[in-house]
């Protein structure tokens, strides 16, 4: 297969709330100069993909909005309703399929406009579950508690996370929530849904992030440093809570095999040097970690204490401050992308991995990680 | 040039909704609120029994058509007690308990209350049945919640 | 390029006004299904699944995930695709470009809604700027009416004109089993019609469908496999606008169209669209649509498209018909209405048409769609490539 690289990555500082701003200004905010990044001009950009929700947007067709803030009017746009790492595979794919030399994939939300319960409450089927109250909160309680019952895993190895991405939030300009916390701090937050704490979830956010890439040749000559996607892979679990062991993670196991198969990763514990995954609770990042086989099922909370993942560990795993220091849903996996790629060009600033050339990205769209997706980026 | 202020511009989207239920859910919630029987539907290929039931059994790709009764008592799988008012949603004052319960004779549990309970004593392997909702209320509170068993 | 793509079946629902007994996920699974049979195939061929639709209209967020079931996509890769009224064909590309890409070798898309379980203008309007034009908006049929208005005006063709539009695909879509309305109109009947926005009249106008739509495609590799009648996408051009209604010029000289047009023509080496396209399908969600969108693509440009139309060169007899399907006129689920007009090039080029099979041998088909701020898709399917 040919090889597709990203040459440029642009990411707004992520706030409890862009008042100031539409989301038309939050694109244009990444869009433009990611653009100029990339030594290139809105004629150069063959291909838009654009991810975003009209729920969070309050818009329908809420790529309508977007168009000039992206460059998109009279070129080939396209918008993915998922978490926005699913935009950059078909970002991706466009270039694949040889129609595309290079193309922008941008995404934006701004969580603090809609009432964030209601809208996820629409996420759950109106024949049997919406009229239950569920939402994003206490839907995934019940995730991390079969995760708790299963492997023995607890919420102070939780709370262990929320203090690591916290802190290492401290020392990412882009992220809204760096701060000094203490295990207590979090265990004596308000308890939201057992065994979910309000320190345990992430914030509120606004933002918007946009990559450019391009196929091997043109990013060769655009770029000293593209990072190439060398892996990739989506798998969609049960939608009923009820139909799966919400303590398995087996679509994420699927995605992670593929992907490093694709990536001719063998041995992920030892060929991946950073990892940034889509914590939208803290028990999730040591449950993605080991469906993404960085260590062992129930082992994932010993990679802080044992400082595998911590920021200056063998293995950093959301050294940029992660999902829980702030970034909104769907534009959540893009910011993962653009900090993976930070860490391989070396632009990662004071958290950077010295030496990275191999990053993993996870991200998710759904109740409990329904669909997961799995990229492996590489500078080689 | 004078100063702007910061604009919050308030929008609302008010749609009501009518959802076809489909002849599975049709049946589940007509044997609720006429019999106050509750039906699970099977998987001709993997022999599942889900509750609640559904079309499609999506491993197996099959269209289900064996209706399966099952008992109004099962067990808590799994939990939560909800400490967060969120009035446009919730179907109960927090603090309050909504669960996995597996009914016997299901496969599957699916996500309910937990009424006439101290919240606090909730746990999974609790027993617990159904208790039917006076009025007909044409979705899931039809059962109003499941309470523990004595 | 990347490896060649065919469409190798297709399967839809009856579209109609209400679906009463099939909820959301059934409506996506009948339309999967039958699009399986159509194929020969199973759920264990296909890799992937794309999905479609327009998340207010039915008020489900993130509407895939309550699909999985339904639509396949559980244990294999789902991915949603929306771009309101283009979504069928937005979803029409990406099955393409993943296929072209080497990244899945068969895919499934599936375009669907349930228009009627909600409210289409309620629905509409809100994809406007809140701020700017949301008051005044009043949903599609209202911008219709200006763009008609203007178009009835430089090109001198009458309401007349596009009452034959009408009568025609309502023609065309009672010989079409799945069309949603199956209406025996003539044009007084629609300057009878009563009248929405100037000039448009309610005979002028799609009705609110509900119905889902679904093709499979595979690679070059492998069509011959699976079928002896595949119709091979030749070119797939997409053209957005910007994001203010009032913004693009002269909407019903759609531009995004006649670019997308321009481009899609040098990839297929269409020379002459009269004599080199078999077929198109339009999506016209106004008769005047028909005819101003005709032109975009090159044919009867000048308003000569309205000569075309009473010669009957667009009927079904004629030599080059448009809309055998009965058009968006006769069915219009939203997210599947695009997807609609691909898949019955593909029945057109595969010959099963049925009652409505073109009179001449289809060997290339042209079909388009619509949606957003005067956004246009458009794709050229062949026999052969």
């Amino acid at each position: 297969m040919k090889k597709v690289g990203i040459i440029a990555v642009e990411q707004t500082k992520f706030e409890a709330a862009r008042v100031e701003s539409g989301f038309s200004d939050l694109v244009f905010e990444t869009s433009g100069p990611a653009v100029k990044k990339a030594g290139l001009t809105r004629d150069d950009i063959d291909q838009i993909v654009t991810a975003s929700q009209d729920f969070w947007d309050g818009r329908t067709i809420s790529n309508f909005a977007v168009s000039e803030a992206c460059g998109s009017y009279l070129k080939p746009e396209s918008k993915v309703a998922m978490d926005a790492a699913m935009a950059v595979f078909y970002g991706l794919a466009r270039i694949l399929s040889g129609a595309y030399k290079t193309g922008l994939v941008t995404t934006h939300c701004k969580m603090s406009q809609g009432p964030q319960n209601v809208i996820y409450n629409a996420v759950f089927d109106p024949m049997y579950q919406r009229q239950l109250g569920l939402d994003f909160v206490n839907a995934h309680a019940f995730q991390a508690r079969a995760y708790m019952e299963k492997y023995g895993v607890g919420p102070e190895q939780w709370a262990e996370v929320t203090v690591k991405n916290k802190k290492n939030a401290l020392k990412n300009p882009k992220a809204m929530d760096g701060r000094e916390l203490t295990i207590d701090d979090v265990m004596n937050s308000p308890m939201l849904a057992d065994p979910i704490k309000e320190l345990d979830c992430m914030p509120v956010s606004d933002g918007s992030a946009t990559i450019i890439m391009a196929e091997e040749e043109t990013a060769k000559k655009l770029c000293d440093k593209p990072v190439w996607i060398k892996g990739f892979a989506t798998y969609m679990d049960n939608y009923y809570f009820g139909d799966r062991d919400l303590a398995e993670v087996g679509a994420l196991e699927k995605s992670a095999k593929r992907a490093y198969k694709m990536a001719g990763i063998t041995d992920p514990k030892k060929e991946i040097d950073v990892v940034e995954l889509t914590e939208f609770f803290s028990y999730q990042e040591p449950m993605w970690a080991e469906g993404l086989g960085l260590c062992d099922r129930g082992k994932g909370g010993d990679l802080i204490k044992d400082n595998i993942s911590t920021q200056d560990g063998s293995l950093p795993i959301n050294a940029s401050g992660g999902v829980l220091a702030g970034n909104p849903h769907t534009v959540a996996g893009m910011v993962r992308v653009i900090e993976a790629c930070n860490q391989l060009t070396g632009d990662a600033g004071e958290y950077q991995k010295d030496g990275a050339k191999t990053a993993v990205v996870q991200s998710t769209t759904g109740p409990c990680g329904q669909s997961q997706c799995v990229m492996v980026l590489s500078t080689d | 040039m004078a100063e702007t202020e910061k604009m919050v511009f308030d929008g609302k989207l008010d749609i009501n909704y009518k959802y076809a239920s489909g002849k599975v859910t049709g049946k589940f919630y007509d044997e609720i609120e006429e019999n106050k029987k509750i039906f699970g539907i099977k998987c001709s290929k993997c022999n599942t029994v889900y509750v609640p039931p559904r079309q499609t059994c999506g491993p197996c790709f099959t269209t289900m058509e064996e209706w399966v009764e099952v008992q109004p008592t099962g067990v808590v799988t799994n939990y939560t007690i909800v400490n967060y008012a969120e009035p446009l949603i919730q179907p109960m004052e927090p603090p309050y308990a909504q669960a996995l319960i597996k009914l016997e004779g299901a496969d599957t549990p699916f996500i309910h209350l937990i009424g006439e309970v101290d919240v606090e004593k909730v746990k999974i392997g609790m027993k617990v049945e159904a208790v039917f909702a006076e009025e007909k209320t044409g979705n899931i509170l039809n059962i109003k919640y499941f309470k523990p068993v004595e | 390029m990347g490896r060649k793509v065919a469409i190798v079946g297709t399967g839809q629902t009856k579209h109609k006004a209400r679906h009463s007994d099939m909820n959301i996920v059934e409506l996506i699974n009948q339309a999967v299904n039958r699009c399986l049979e159509n194929a020969e195939l199973t759920i264990n061929d296909i890799d992937a699944i794309l999905i479609g639709n327009m998340e207010h209209f039915e008020g489900i967020n993130l509407s895939d995930m309550w699909a999985s079931d339904a639509s396949g996509a559980l244990g294999r890769c789902g991915m949603k695709i929306t771009t309101g009224g283009s979504t069928g064909t937005s979803l029409s590309s990406a099955a393409y470009y993943y296929t072209a890409s080497g990244l899945f070798d068969t895919v499934l898309c599936v375009g669907w809604q349930k228009q009627n379980e909600g409210d289409t203008t309620a629905g509409l309007v809100s994809a406007t700027d809140p701020i700017w034009e949301r008051a005044s908006f009043a949903g599609a049929f209202g911008t219709f009416g200006g763009a008609a208005t203007q178009y009835m005006m430089e090109t001198g063709l009458t309401p007349e004109d596009a009452a034959k539009v009408a009568v025609k695909n309502k023609r065309h879509g009672r010989l079409n089993p799945y069309a949603h309305l199956h209406l025996d109109i003539s044009v007084d009947d629609v300057l009878r019609s009563p009248m929405l926005a100037y000039p448009i009249r309610m005979l002028d106008l799609c009705p609110a469908s509900e119905g889902a739509c679904a093709m499979i495609m595979t690679h070059e590799d492998n069509v011959k496999k699976v079928t002896d009648k595949p119709a091979w996408i030749s070119a797939s051009v997409c053209r957005h606008d910007s994001a203010f209604t009032g913004d693009p010029p002269f909407f019903l000289d759609l531009r995004t169209l006649r670019s997308a047009a321009k481009e899609a023509y040098a990839t297929a080496d269409i020379k002459d669209p009269m004599k080199d396209l078999d077929i198109i399908e339009l999506y016209e969600p106004v008769t005047w649509a028909e005819l101003s969108f005709l032109e975009a693509l090159g044919i009867g440009e000048g308003g000569k498209v309205g000569e075309l139309l009473a010669q009957g060169v667009t009927s079904i007899e004629g030599s080059l018909p448009v809309n055998l399907s009965g058009g968006v006129l006769c069915t219009n689920p939203i997210g599947a209405t695009a997807m609609c007009r691909v898949a019955e090039a593909a029945i057109q080029i595969r010959g099963e048409g049925g009652e409505r099979q073109a009179n001449h041998k289809v060997n290339t088909a042209l079909a388009t769609g619509y949606g957003g701020n005067w956004w246009s898709d458009l794709l050229i399917l062949k026999s052969s490539l």
